[in-house]
């Protein structure tokens, strides 16, 4: 049943794999709603991406105007969330944090799993030599103390764009996700229509994007909702010891750590950017979630799948009922 | 078995090495120790700055690979240098390992003895209220950083009218040696609570999903067939078998809290090693900086070489 579920043959009738195909996107959506906190968690990220780039425009305040009446006072009705010290509203403070948050997790996330993608398709693709190189790479970049060198390169580099503090987060998150990409490919590497494509002299980094990458598809984007999340987590964690986003730009990372030192007597200048920091973890979480059971409902957990099915379990009778499902509709032409 | 370990512990050495090699490289073209002098008013001579910086091996006007030379053969003999007050870094270092120490040796013997039972609970009552009720906590606390986790428990602290006081190890108006002692303790609660809710939360996640692997395998039905107990059956065979994919993840992440608790030891005022790693490089001190990135890259190898020798010790396939 995983077999059915996880490696969708590319190389089958065009007419058939696109009705299929169709069928599948259907039942994964049917499963992924049938996931209430999955659903939750989009309804999360909807309003979020809404509030963050639609709401300013409704504001009577903004980020950079400063209420002289009103310098650090507790959320009442005319600001909402209270003002920070300078006098400026926290609510519209906390929605552009919110943006450069969300564009961070958004463009961070996807970014350290293509980076995964890309050295464990190689790695495991290519064997020898290559798959020795980048998988020593790999146990380097684990052992090289990432929160220290980020913290050190962060502030030198950032100078110019978050762009690039955002790629240095990516470059020192995929490791574990390309260890897991590469076991999965060499398993493909041996089916018969990747051989057919490389004796018919398909170059190699063809057959890893249209024949390796679609397979362990599902992987990919389980990991790249859930890289979100640690992105932003990171970027929040850098930017509470000021290493990460500098100044001129806030982000909710950089809310929280202004706000920190008068949490306990200015609450709301700590505790609603550090809401809306855990309500944007939930989220990512929970579709994540919601993903990896819509791709494999009979997996306890994406490492699980990958140990390898020796040791697979049998799955108890709900699990049973979704991968009896999976076998009936992925069967059928 | 020795020579799997044998081959484990050569590899994990040339990786220290050159993680150690490449920390003081980006931290000695990076951090600007000059700066310190710089400020300082009324501003030493140039020149005088440069023989200050000299002695220490910071010259930016040495070449990196040259300053780089001299720090491994001082290292190799055992010495770090000295932080930018002065002081021995290895001094400071021992000093910091203790404070961390005893920090993190309640919370990650606290965390891991009850994520791992409490995982197997949640495994065996699985989409019951309490299971499905502490996953969806234990995505809240996951969601957290850490900052906010201590902080909120600062301030729940402080509306109770602050019973547990928490900033530093010890209040300083203490005096005589058992009141010191507990005062100690009672600093220690709130960042062990900080430290011992994110580890049990993955712990535990973690050993829910291998136990819930476990619990449909053949050999427990066996293990019922012959007259088991669930309760002995699982006990026995299951959480044993369980446990094993489990303690990588406990290894590394105990071992490597030591520089990892840096949020809680801000937070909490604790200075140990994690605390550290800020301040040295906030202040540009990049003998001290460079010493972190030895001692952590050192905590890798332990973590890597205990998990494997706790993975062969449990895990019979291994060993031959």
């Amino acid at each position: 049943m995983v077999d059915l579920t996880v490696e969708d043959p590319v190389g089958a009738p065009a007419p058939a794999a696109t009705r299929r195909n169709r069928g599948r996107g259907v039942l994964l959506r049917r499963r992924f709603v049938r996931n209430r906190l999955a659903v939750v968690g989009v309804g999360i990220l909807v309003v979020l991406l809404a509030a963050a780039y639609v709401m300013p425009h409704f504001l009577p305040w903004s980020y950079t105007q400063n209420d002289w009446n009103a310098l650090g006072t507790p959320p009442d009705s005319r600001h909402w969330f209270g003002t920070s010290q300078p006098g400026i509203d926290m609510l519209a403070l906390i929605m552009r944090g919110l943006q450069k948050s969300l564009v961070i997790g958004l463009v961070g996330g996807p970014l350290t799993t293509f980076i995964a993608a890309m050295v464990g398709a190689s790695a495991g693709y290519f064997g020898g030599w290559t798959d020795r190189v980048l998988m020593w790479v790999v146990e380097l970049m684990l052992v090289v103390p990432s929160f220290l060198v980020l913290a050190i390169i962060a502030p030198k580099l950032a100078g110019g764009t978050w762009l690039v503090f955002v790629v240095l987060l990516a470059a020192f998150g995929w490791m574990i996700t390309a260890r897991v990409v590469r076991s999965m490919t060499q398993t493909l590497r041996e089916r018969e229509y990747v051989l057919a494509a490389k004796y018919m002299g398909v170059n190699p980094m063809v057959i890893i994007f249209r024949h390796i990458l679609p397979n362990v598809a599902s992987i990919l984007i389980v990991d790249a909702t859930i890289q979100v999340g640690a992105v932003v987590l990171a970027e929040s964690g850098l930017s509470y010891f000021g290493f990460g986003i500098q100044p001129p730009d806030i982000s909710l990372g950089t809310l929280v750590a202004t706000g920190e030192p008068a949490a306990t007597t200015s609450p709301w200048m700590f505790f609603f950017p550090a809401g809306f920091l855990v309500l944007m973890g939930l989220a990512t979480a929970f579709i994540g979630d919601g993903l990896r059971d819509a791709f494999d409902p009979s997996a306890a957990g994406a490492r699980a799948r990958t140990r390898g099915s020796a040791a697979r379990p049998e799955p108890g009778p709900a699990e049973l009922a979704g991968s009896t499902v999976t076998v009936a509709e992925g069967t059928a032409p | 078995m020795g020579r799997f370990l044998l081959r484990r512990a050569i590899n994990y050495v040339v990786l220290v090495f050159l993680a150690a090699t490449l920390t003081y490289f980006i931290a000695a073209s990076a951090l600007e120790p000059i700066v310190n002098y710089l400020q300082k008013h009324p501003q030493p001579p140039i020149h005088t700055i440069h023989n200050l910086l000299q002695a220490q091996n910071l010259d930016p006007d040495t070449p990196v690979a040259v300053r780089y030379w001299r720090w491994l053969t001082h290292v190799l003999h055992g010495d770090f240098g000295r932080t930018y007050t002065g002081d021995s870094v290895s001094s400071e270092m021992g000093r910091r390992i203790f404070v961390s120490t005893e920090l993190l040796f309640l919370a990650t013997l606290l965390s891991a003895v009850s994520g791992v039972a409490f995982g197997a609970w949640n495994a065996l009552r699985q989409y019951r209220p309490s299971d499905q009720a502490s996953t969806v906590i234990s995505y809240g606390i996951l969601a957290t950083p850490i900052v906010v986790i201590a902080v909120t428990l600062q301030t729940v602290d402080n509306w109770f009218g602050s019973p547990i006081e928490y900033i530093g190890m010890y209040d300083p108006n203490a005096h005589g040696a058992v009141a010191i002692v507990l005062s100690n303790m009672q600093h220690l609660i709130l960042p062990t609570l900080t430290l011992w809710l994110l580890q049990v939360t993955l712990f535990s996640r973690f050993q829910r999903s291998t136990m819930l692997d476990v619990l449909g395998a053949d050999f427990l039905r066996t293990a019922r067939a012959k007259g088991l107990t669930v309760r002995q059956a699982v006990i026995k065979h299951g959480l044993r078998t369980a446990v094993i994919p489990v303690m990588p993840l406990l290894v590394y992440n105990i071992i490597l809290l030591f520089t990892g608790a840096t949020f809680t030891e801000t937070v909490f005022a604790w200075h140990g090693m994690g605390e550290w790693l800020i301040s040295s490089i906030q202040n540009n001190d990049v003998n001290a900086t460079a010493a972190i990135g030895v001692f952590t890259a050192g905590l890798v190898l332990v973590a890597g070489l205990i998990s494997d020798m706790v993975y062969a010790a449990l895990d019979p396939r291994v060993r031959a």
